[in-house]
């Protein structure tokens, strides 16, 4: 069973349905003892950083989301993916959960081109940086549908693949060990999207 | 970079999907699920859904629909019609939509921008505006088009963004259903006036008008409904045609 972390953020239809759709069972919950029980976790998310995480703070679910990262595949998304690094700078500095090194900043602050709208809005290409299973069936250069403001920066080492806006490669995927995150959502990203979660459920 | 998006729109009326010229004649064309799964697998970018039922039977068709829709494709959904108040939001949203969009429900009630995107985010909200010359001036228009509000639409649409929108579909009357190209000139007024996306709604006769409205760099997005319900464009070629032009697209 996949669960989805449920902590008051965002729109879980189509991601429970997408997963559905795999034949995949999935269950949308904020209960402990079933995210321990399942096989992976997904953390999703919409909204800004800090007033997400305080949310998720508030579940006081944290420590098993940390517990559990360690022992079994963990998906972010989006915003999910966001709060897996170490500090957000969306309205303030706030603490991540600290499970995938980088920090999360403004996406305008380094476009070179100002006149590139934010939110990074669309269908964007996303590029291979490093192969991974998440990838099996996903084809290097497809595109992956994206809304955001904020990206993920200095986070090299656990970057998977990215996608170029103006000036600036956005962070498009991520992986720390156990630990995945994409700054797009697989949910909504077509047939593309589908066969990244089919990958995820196979890890 | 940014692939330039392709959207069919489908307007729904007591299940089915119907589009008329110039807002009016409506004709029944097809079922909307059927219709959704034909544009998913064409290559459509986006689908945008407009409820334009008035009785309470066909609003709960059109939630099953969407409902349905939602839980069978997996691209950005816009719902629109109706939109008044937060609650319809709500509905539509738990529903499976992404993006609301808000237009007569905005001209009666411009608060609703704002409170809809403070709950859930201005890249949900997105304004939909009907626009028409009058007096030298581009008006706006209310109620499906048929309405003079007397108000400056660029005004309008830089007050709605202010606000929280995050989005705007520009439809103008003028080149609606005409299907003789879009409305470039009403579109770079807009685009001078505002830095959020823009979506242009009109006009579209064939494909060599989308090859001109993405020559415009500030213009995001293309819809149309009844070339593509009619089959008179296909997605797929289009976007093909378009890449050939050195237009980024998704294919």
């Amino acid at each position: 069973m996949i669960a989805i972390v449920d902590y008051g953020v965002g729109n879980l239809f189509s991601l429970s349905s997408s997963l559905k759709a795999l034949g995949l069972e999935t269950e949308v919950t904020r209960d402990a003892e079933k995210l321990r029980a399942a096989d992976r976790i997904i953390l999703p998310g919409v909204g800004a950083f800090g007033d997400a995480k305080a949310k998720l703070d508030d579940t006081g679910l944290v420590p098993v989301l940390l517990e559990e990262a360690e022992r079994k595949p963990f998906l972010g998304i989006c915003l999910g993916m966001q709060l897996l690094f170490d500090r957000g700078f969306e309205y303030g500095e706030h603490a991540g959960l600290g499970l995938v090194p980088g920090q999360v900043v403004d996406l305008h602050d380094d476009l070179e081109d100002k006149t590139l709208k934010v939110p990074h809005m669309g269908w964007n290409s996303l590029q291979i940086v490093k192969d991974d299973p998440l990838f099996k069936y996903f084809k290097d250069g497809e595109y992956v549908y994206y809304v955001h403001s904020f990206y993920a920066k200095d986070c090299a080492a656990s970057t998977l693949g990215t996608s170029q806006y103006g000036n600036v490669a956005v962070t498009g995927a991520v992986r720390n060990g156990n630990v995945w995150g994409t700054q797009f959502h697989p949910e909504k990203s077509g047939d593309a999207g589908l066969r990244i979660l089919r990958a995820f459920a196979e890890l | 970079m940014l692939a330039r998006r392709i959207i069919p729109c489908l307007d729904v009326k007591d299940g089915r999907v119907v589009k008329g010229t110039n807002f009016e004649g409506l004709r029944d064309m097809a079922d909307p699920v059927e219709m959704a799964h034909f544009y998913n697998t064409s290559g459509a970018d986006e689908l945008v859904f407009y409820d334009i039922t008035a009785s309470v039977e066909g609003r709960n068709l059109f939630t099953d629909i969407l409902r349905r829709v939602a839980s069978e494709i997996f691209i950005p959904l816009t719902v629109g019609g109706g939109i008044r108040t937060l609650d319809d939001f709500d509905r539509v949203l738990k529903c499976g939509a992404d993006k609301v969009s808000v237009n007569s429900g905005a001209i009666a009630d411009p608060s609703i921008i704002g409170a809809a995107a403070k709950k859930y985010g201005d890249q949900c909200v997105v304004l939909s505006m009907d626009v028409k010359r009058v007096d030298g001036q581009f008006r706006l228009f209310a109620k499906g088009g048929r309405e003079d509000t007397g108000i400056d639409a660029m005004d309008w649409a830089v007050k709605g963004v202010a606000a929280g929108a995050g989005e705007i579909v520009l439809n103008s009357i003028d080149t609606d259903g005409v299907k003789n190209g879009f409305d470039l000139e009403m579109l770079d007024e807009l685009a001078s006036r505002v830095s959020v996306p823009i979506i242009a709604s009109g006009g579209a006769g064939n494909m060599e008008h989308f090859a001109e409205l993405f020559t415009h760099p500030s213009v995001d997005a293309g819809l149309a409904a009844s070339i593509f319900h009619s089959k008179q464009v296909d997605i797929k070629e289009l976007k093909r045609f378009l890449r050939g032009k050195g237009v980024e697209m998704r294919v």
